[in-house]
């Protein structure tokens, strides 16, 4: 492999994280709050609002049913009104931030589910507002739950970033497509899907041990 | 300090409607513990969930502390919340803080200043006994002191009552005994109100001055524990009491009293004795009056609240004719008397 090659892999390394890290942390932080927003707002909940609850649940579904490939193509006029262009590394974080929201939401409202109701209850005995059972019980009780989404988000969002290469967002699937598979070139492909295999490997191994670590028992 | 007024409480609507509570009418003095007492089903869980307002009463009206909560809005309701604590049959504690942290919540809810929590802190972990542990987190916790911390933790805010629910039902005898004496101790100690629901007569017996008894979501008696114990007024009453005075003839005695005839056997008799217990000058008395002697094949004391309740199965020897007379002389001295059958003499 010629050293233009290794730099041109090196580049698109730097281009993954940057998708993956970005996209990951507004997806994730958008998803946190439509996840906490299904769950409070369930039926009997500590926000109950069964109308909000229904919409909010049919966006998620909607958005989770849409192939990435085609909601990156949708989302594209929406892109160039937002960052003034629909093609690149930039523009690629818009559908994959937007991907990740609902994913991220259903998988929060699932660990929030983990937490026992009887703790709700203590909190509420207490005099708690909503506010503070979430922020003082229900998010740090699923703290492990919520360390496992975000895991798993940002190894789904390694994937779709590889994806976003269609739209000229860089990356290694970029270079995998264009120099391994258009050019034929086994070695590209080889060396590209095993720095991606180590990326998800690495993930995986951070996000178990964060979730270890905050196990009390 | 805690008085519900007709309280009811309805699940579901129309055909499917539950009454879970029926008209319930309670008052706890302040400064006393009193019990709820009921099986599985009874309503005990949603009547103490009315008391805090964690469950709306459909009717009725709810008192605590001289306030009414069932008036009450959001706000003044959560306010009111910081002066009732509560308990819970499994602990409900925070398995992402540690001891300190668990009894401090309640504290951080109202806002008070770190300094002040952390001080307050020390002194419940003093009362409760649980300095050692006091980094500790839930998980490494046995049941006992996870109710421990929890009974710190309900008491952070300095309330005027404590709702106990099923608090000692997932313990083991043991520790529901410690548990029970420290809940007595912070009673008498710091003088707050105690009110608690359990399924299990010896937690009424052991701390309680009142008890009240549901059955189908109703009260049916409340009554002081001395009183409950020894005369319960009721049928429903009478059932639970018998349940926990188990005083049934042994297996051998059945048998015995099923090969024996009326005519020729000596009478088995249960007493029940009510505040006092039998004396030897009873015995001495029985004898020399109607020439009776007692054989005594099973008895049990029990001491609740101060007074005396013994339960004992006899056989009557001798005084065929006097029986009766003696019985008589028994129900004067208030002690109940049921023959359950006949032996043979031993000779």
């Amino acid at each position: 492999m010629s050293s233009a090659m290794i730099d041109r892999i090196l580049d698109a390394v730097i281009d993954t994280f940057y998708l993956v890290i970005c996209s990951g942390l507004i997806g994730i932080a958008l998803g946190i709050i439509m996840g906490v927003a299904l769950y409070v707002t369930r039926e009997n909940r500590i926000m109950a609002m069964p109308v909000l609850n229904r919409v909010i649940s049919l966006i998620v579904n909607v958005g989770r049913s849409v192939p990435f490939i085609i909601l990156m193509l949708a989302l594209a006029p929406f892109t160039r009104w937002l960052v003034g262009s629909y093609i690149g590394t930039t523009a690629a974080l818009v559908p994959l931030s937007i991907a990740a929201i609902p994913f991220v939401a259903r998988l929060v409202e699932g660990a929030l589910n983990e937490v026992p109701h009887g703790l709700i209850e203590a909190a509420e005995s207490m005099g708690a507002t909503p506010w503070q059972i979430i922020t003082r019980v229900l998010l740090p009780e699923a703290r492990g739950g919520l360390i496992t989404a975000a895991t798993i988000t940002i190894i789904a969002l390694i994937g779709y970033s590889a994806m976003a290469g269609a739209i000229g967002a860089g990356g290694l699937g970029a270079v995998a497509y264009n120099y391994g598979y258009s050019r034929y070139n086994p070695m590209v492909m080889l060396v590209t899907v095993l720095i991606m295999v180590i990326m998800v490997q690495g993930v995986q191994m951070l996000g178990d041990f964060f979730v270890h670590r905050s196990r009390h028992r | 300090m805690i008085r519900l007024e007709n309280v009811t409480r309805v699940y579901g609507q129309g055909a499917k409607a539950v009454t879970a509570l029926k008209d319930v009418n309670l008052e706890v003095a302040a400064g006393s513990i009193t019990g709820v007492i009921g099986v599985s089903g009874a309503g005990k869980s949603t009547l103490i969930r009315c008391v805090n307002l964690l469950e709306r009463p459909t009717r009725g009206r709810v008192f605590v502390a001289g306030q009414e909560l069932t008036t009450m809005n959001k706000t003044e309701l959560r306010k009111a919340r910081h002066g009732i604590g509560m308990i819970f049959q499994h602990f409900n504690l925070l398995e992402s803080r540690t001891v300190r942290g668990n009894i401090g919540l309640p504290l951080e809810l109202i806002g008070t200043p770190r300094r002040e929590i952390d001080q307050r802190i020390d002194e419940l972990l003093e009362l409760t006994g649980l300095n050692e542990r006091a980094s500790a987190y839930p998980a490494a916790l046995s049941g006992g002191q996870k109710q421990r911390v929890a009974i710190a933790r309900a008491l952070a805010s300095n309330p005027q009552a404590l709702l106990c629910d099923e608090a000692t039902s997932a313990l083991d005898p043991q520790t529901t005994s410690a548990i029970l004496a420290l809940l007595r101790d912070i009673n008498q100690r710091l003088g707050l109100t105690i009110l608690l629901i359990t399924h299990e007569m010896e937690v009424v017996r052991t701390i309680c001055d009142q008890v009240a008894l549901i059955s189908g979501g109703a009260l049916v008696e409340t009554a002081p524990v001395g009183d409950f114990f020894t005369r319960p007024a009721t049928e429903e009453g009478r059932v639970f009491l018998n349940d926990f005075l188990q005083l049934a003839p042994s297996n051998t005695l059945l048998q015995r009293m099923s090969d024996s005839s009326k005519d020729t056997g000596l009478p088995v008799v249960r007493l029940v004795f009510r505040g006092q217990a039998l004396s030897s000058e009873l015995m001495t008395h029985l004898e020399q009056h109607f020439g009776i002697r007692l054989r005594i094949l099973q008895a049990r004391v029990e001491n609740i609240q101060g007074r005396t309740l013994g339960l004992m199965i006899a056989e009557f020897d001798g005084g065929r004719d006097t029986l009766g007379a003696a019985m008589d002389h028994l129900h004067t001295l208030d002690v109940q008397t049921e023959v359950l059958g006949h032996v043979q003499r031993h000779d």
